[in-house]
């Protein structure tokens, strides 16, 4: 048991909360991404909140950890995260997508605290993590970058190119974590163009490789502390998760990839999540 | 007779001084080090220095988290490979996250010489001019190519500047001032303006002779940053002469002659025109051979400028 009776609790709670604000942003902007945004709630959550050094207080820190939503299209966990946190207030969440606001669709990393890059076109979030770790190498800081991707995602070859990247420089500050929900936005991973044998796949970049359960609080807490206890070479953590999870028409569907719950829907969401 | 010096050479040596100054600097390289002599930085700064394989994509990306990270990264690769693959990269990982990187594309223009059209960047100052917040820095030689090392160092922002591989002649001098969105006036004149970017510089002012020998005065204008352009120069240029030939080693899409076109249809609408690529790939030369290929010569400014005299001469 690495976190308490008590902890788990807590956690459980709070991605409940969190799964509450996926399905009223969506519903509130009438568009936005709950599928993918459901299967990283608990990644997410224990990430921020259990591991991460950072300061909502002070989100430029410069010795913080980093972490970026290399599948930027999730922003409704992602930004419910930083507001539970603290970055910003909670209610400003129920501006999502708003052309007044600044909680765009896709995350912009100069006007969110506590997002320290762009992204929205898949396949750019690694080598903008090891960017980070070579950086944190050169000062001697302990500085870790984390990095989340979607298995769609790892169609896109700049991933690979990143992922030898990491590797080469031997960069153990690097966290990859991939949210194995094994859909994409078409249909199945495997039916649009699989990507089979995924462990060895990072094994054979030279990466070590850790497989959870992606939903288990235990798990995806004690991986992170494995993946910091793992020296000289980088973690990718192979999280497997479920698309849409903890709504039960939404999960395991490509259909909820990009799609907004209606008010029947977002009531019937609530309900489950109570 | 002006000295012939390799950019990348001022280049190269001027990314040593500034590592010497500044602890932030650091440089990278996608597997063409020895090329783009970012090796002397390499000598020098080795711990500093990231090669990051054949993957122009994965640089930019690297760069920026390294910018994110308070680092101040001179990402470097060929021109027509890292604008035209890294494009994106530079887009939403750089530009739209406004992260302090200096992008720099090698091989600028008809250096690439006998490497051929998939060598030779004709396009990439178009691709660069297009991103919101880019800079976009093209300069005339060598000497010229230390300050703009310098001066984008110490702008906050991205930057992309233009670095050619073969020597050039040297025509600006040491005590000229370079400010980024600064043009230069390299000569005055009153019949004809000749605007000029990169190393066309030294064609541009050679017209301008052969033109002053058939009674026409021409005033030359350098113009080594293409974004910000220094509209005010070039609207007090054109409200002088009336006429303006744009002269750049790169296609007239998109490049200098579009950018100070668009300048003047708003502001000062005199007819202009624009001697560059025009819209076709490249062949494989000397550079030599190249520049007469696509007529980047003198002679063609000056047919150019009397097509724009004729124009305006009532029959
Ligand atoms: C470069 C790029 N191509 C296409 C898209 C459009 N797009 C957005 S999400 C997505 C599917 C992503 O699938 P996956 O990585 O598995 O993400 P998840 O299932 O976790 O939502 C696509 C194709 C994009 N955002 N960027």
């Amino acid at each position: 048991m690495t976190i308490t009776v008590e902890k788990n609790a807590y956690l459980k709670d709070l991605t409940k909360k969190i799964r509450r604000h996926i399905v009223k942003m969506t519903h509130h902007a009438g568009s936005g991404h709950p599928g993918g945004s459901l299967s990283a709630t608990e990644l997410l959550t224990v990430l921020f909140n259990e591991h991460m050094r950072v300061d909502p207080k002070n989100p430029d820190w410069n010795d913080r950890d980093c972490f970026f939503l290399s599948k930027g299209h999730c922003t409704p966990v992602y930004y419910s995260v930083l507001a539970e946190k603290g970055f910003f207030p909670v209610e400003e969440l129920m501006t999502f997508r708003d052309v007044d606001g600044r909680l765009h669709g896709h995350p912009c990393g100069e006007h969110i605290p506590g997002v320290d890059i762009s992204s929205g076109s898949l396949g750019q979030g690694l080598s903008v993590g090891n960017g980070v770790a070579l950086a944190a190498k050169l000062d001697g800081s302990e500085r870790r970058s984390y990095v989340m991707i979607g298995d769609g995602e790892l169609q896109e070859g700049q991933v690979w190119e990143a992922a030898m990247t990491t590797a080469h420089y031997n960069l153990d500050n690097v966290c990859a974590i991939i949210d194995w929900n094994k859909i994409q936005l078409d249909d199945f991973v495997e039916n649009v163009k699989g990507v089979k044998n995924l462990g060895d796949k990072f094994r054979s970049f030279g990466w070590h490789v850790i497989e959870i359960d992606g939903h288990d609080l235990e798990q995806v807490d004690e991986a992170y502390r494995e993946a910091e206890r793992t020296k000289g070479r980088p973690t990718a953590i192979l999280a497997h998760t479920v698309k849409g999870k903890g709504i039960s028409f939404m999960e395991d569907t490509h259909e909820w990839h990009g799609l907004a719950p209606n008010d029947e829907q977002l009531e019937i969401a609530l309900k489950e999540l109570e | 007779m002006a000295e012939m010096i390799a950019p990348r050479q001022g280049y190269g040596e001027a990314l040593v001084r500034l590592g010497e100054k500044h602890n932030d600097v650091v440089v990278l390289d996608a597997d063409c080090a020895k090329a783009n002599l970012t090796t002397m930085f390499k000598g020098k700064y080795p711990n500093r220095f990231f090669n990051i394989g054949i993957s122009e994509c994965d640089l930019v990306g690297t760069a920026a988290g390294l910018a994110v990270a308070g680092k101040v990264p001179f990402a470097n690769a060929y021109a027509n490979f890292l604008t035209g693959r890294a494009f994106d990269q530079m887009r939403v990982s750089v530009c739209y996250s406004n992260n302090n990187v200096k992008i720099v594309g090698h091989n600028a223009g008809t250096s690439a010489a006998q490497e051929g059209a998939t060598h030779l960047p004709l396009e990439d100052i178009s691709l660069m001019r297009s991103l919101p917040r880019m800079t976009v820095i093209v300069p005339a030689d060598s000497l010229e190519m230390e300050k703009a090392v310098e001066a984008a160092y110490h702008f906050e922002g991205p930057v992309y500047l233009r670095v050619g591989k073969l020597p050039v002649p040297v025509v600006t001098k040491r005590e000229d001032p370079f400010v980024i969105g600064k043009a230069k006036f390299y000569k005055e004149g009153g019949d004809v303006s000749i605007i000029s970017t990169g190393i066309m510089l030294d064609e541009a002012l050679k017209a301008a002779e052969e033109l002053e020998t058939q009674g026409i005065s021409a005033e030359v204008i350098h113009v080594h940053t293409i974004k910000p352009i220094d509209a005010e120069a070039i609207i007090k240029t054109a409200s002088k002469t009336k006429h303006v030939v744009t002269v750049e080693e790169h296609s007239i899409i998109g490049g200098l002659g579009s950018a100070v076109a668009e300048v003047l249809s708003e502001n000062c609408p005199v007819p202009v025109k624009r001697v560059g690529t025009n819209d076709r790939f490249g062949v494989s030369g000397k550079m030599d051979e190249l520049l007469d290929f696509f007529e980047l010569r003198s002679h063609r400014i000056v047919s150019s400028a009397f097509e724009l005299l004729k124009e305006k001469a009532p029959v």
